[in-house]
């Protein structure tokens, strides 16, 4: 893989490094198995933890994955009221600059954000999500977890189900999986699905469609907090109209279809209980791989703060 | 350019499994390949071992992850699966090589294994000892010594369609 100082959109990544960086995945799950489940390859090195936005899972997943490698950890914590400005973020960077970090994790609600803060420091700044515009170490750990189930990405077909207008999940997910070679579909509610002549997806309107379709995996997005419960969206009907009903699950499991979902997982809204135990939900698989991936990712980059020459 | 060809390797596996199977605690015996020609090396002796009625287990490790030189290269070279399945403690385990020359690859080796468990013996095989050591560490057995040579490539069928050792 060529040198490469951050990770901020999949969209930036030759077909190489994303699978380079999926093949050096599988070495470092391996990790997991031994009795010493860490490796020295970043001793001594700082990774910076920088999230605007709440996220426990993300930011334990890259914590835990910055430890397996030997880095030592720091965790920023920021309010998120007065990171609003832009200015504010400019300070935060000086801020960061003086504390000599190797590598920063961030994730804000403002798409753009990590890329600015990439452009101002010689650290590797690693998107763990900003707005409604990417997630890449979330699609590598998708890809990842469909690899490993499938063996092979290319050939697959996966639809995505739910609010996709806003997901930074959706967008690098799908992404990457069609690049190598999966078939994706959207389906959701009908103003929070772009039209296919937009995104070059294919939209499904109903569950019939999706079961004649015949995806090898479903991927179902988080309903946000914020929206369940609105009166525009109840959601014991989100639940009947998009959800894995225990009906819908039947069917899936007839058909041996995977169920996957970026956590946290609104039972009873994307997922019924039942769902959660199905022997092809992979949704705990995810979890183990989002280390994996995360570990991959962070021993991949070249921070500019390593001396070279 | 001077080369070994398949014979001379060949007939340097057959010595060199006699050399094992003499000293080996046949109990605990495991040959751990370092990736990406150990690991062929390792197989080979395996199977040289098996018509000596010598069992050994079989391990690979890719030893990337402890090299001591990650920060002074621009690229991080991608990552081979390691395959050590069973847990090391109390074995005896050979550590095989194709070339031996600085001791880095072998340093680091040693520390990857150890995270497998607590070995009660480990020794250092090559194919090819090249001296030039920069750390104090010395193979236990090597096959061939080319102390002169400027540079050595080892080819193997298995990886590269031939046997041969170029130098």
């Amino acid at each position: 893989m060529k040198p490469r100082k951050d990770l901020i959109t999949i969209e930036s990544l030759s077909d190489e490094d994303i699978h380079t960086i999926l093949d050096s995945a599988v070495a470092m799950k391996e990790i997991f198995t031994k009795s010493v489940k860490k490796v020295p390859a970043l001793k001594g090195k700082s990774v910076l933890t920088l999230f605007y936005e709440p996220s426990t899972r993300t930011r334990s997943s890259f914590e835990v994955a910055a430890h397996r490698l030997s880095a030592d950890v720091t965790t920023f914590t920021l309010s998120t009221s007065s990171v609003v400005k832009g200015e504010s973020v400019h300070d935060t960077i000086d801020t960061l600059m003086s504390m000599k970090m190797d590598y920063i994790i961030v994730r804000h609600k403002n798409s753009g954000i990590p890329a600015v803060i990439a452009r101002h420091c010689n650290a590797s700044v690693i998107n763990a999500g900003d707005g409604a515009h990417a997630h890449p170490s979330q699609a590598f750990l998708d890809a990842f977890t469909i690899r490993e189930k499938y063996g092979e990405i290319a050939g697959r077909r996966v639809v995505i189900v739910g609010d996709i207008l806003h997901s930074r999940v959706a967008r690098s997910t799908s992404l990457i999986l069609r690049r190598l070679g999966a078939q994706v579909a959207f389906m959701g509610p009908g103003s929070l699905v772009p039209p296919g002549e937009h995104t070059g997806v294919a939209r499904l309107h109903t569950w019939e469609e999706v079961f004649t379709w015949a995806p090898d995996v479903i991927y179902l997005l988080r309903v946000q907090n914020e929206r369940i419960e609105s009166p525009f969206f109840p959601a014991a009907d989100y639940h009947q109209t998009f959800g894995v009903t225990e009906e819908r699950l039947r069917r899936i499991e007839a058909q041996g279809m995977s169920i996957m979902h970026p956590g946290p997982v609104n039972r009873g809204v994307e997922l019924c209980d039942a769902a959660m135990e199905y022997e092809h939900c992979l949704v705990c698989n995810q979890v183990e791989n989002g280390i994996a991936a995360r570990m991959s990712i962070l021993y991949h980059l070249t921070p500019g703060t390593l001396s070279h020459d | 350019m001077p080369t070994l060809n398949s014979t001379d390797i060949s007939t340097a596996l057959e010595q060199w499994a006699d050399v094992i199977a003499a000293r080996a605690d046949a109990e605990s015996l495991g040959l751990v390949g370092l990736i990406s020609h150990g690991d062929v090396l390792a197989r080979r002796l395996i199977a040289a071992l098996e018509k000596r009625q010598v069992q050994a287990r079989y391990g690979a490790l890719d030893i990337t992850l402890y090299r001591d030189d990650l920060d002074l290269r621009k690229e991080r070279p991608a990552l081979r699966s390691s395959y050590l399945p069973f847990s090391t403690d109390g074995m005896h385990l050979i550590l095989v090589d194709d070339v031996l020359q600085s001791g880095r690859t072998a340093r680091a080796a040693l520390e990857t294994i150890f995270e497998y468990g607590r070995p009660a013996r480990v020794e250092l095989h090559c194919l090819v000892d090249r001296k030039h050591r920069e750390l104090p560490i010395q193979a236990d057995y090597a096959a061939f010594t080319l102390e002169s040579a400027e540079k050595v490539r080892v080819h193997l069928q298995e990886n590269d369609g031939e046997d041969a050792v170029i130098y």
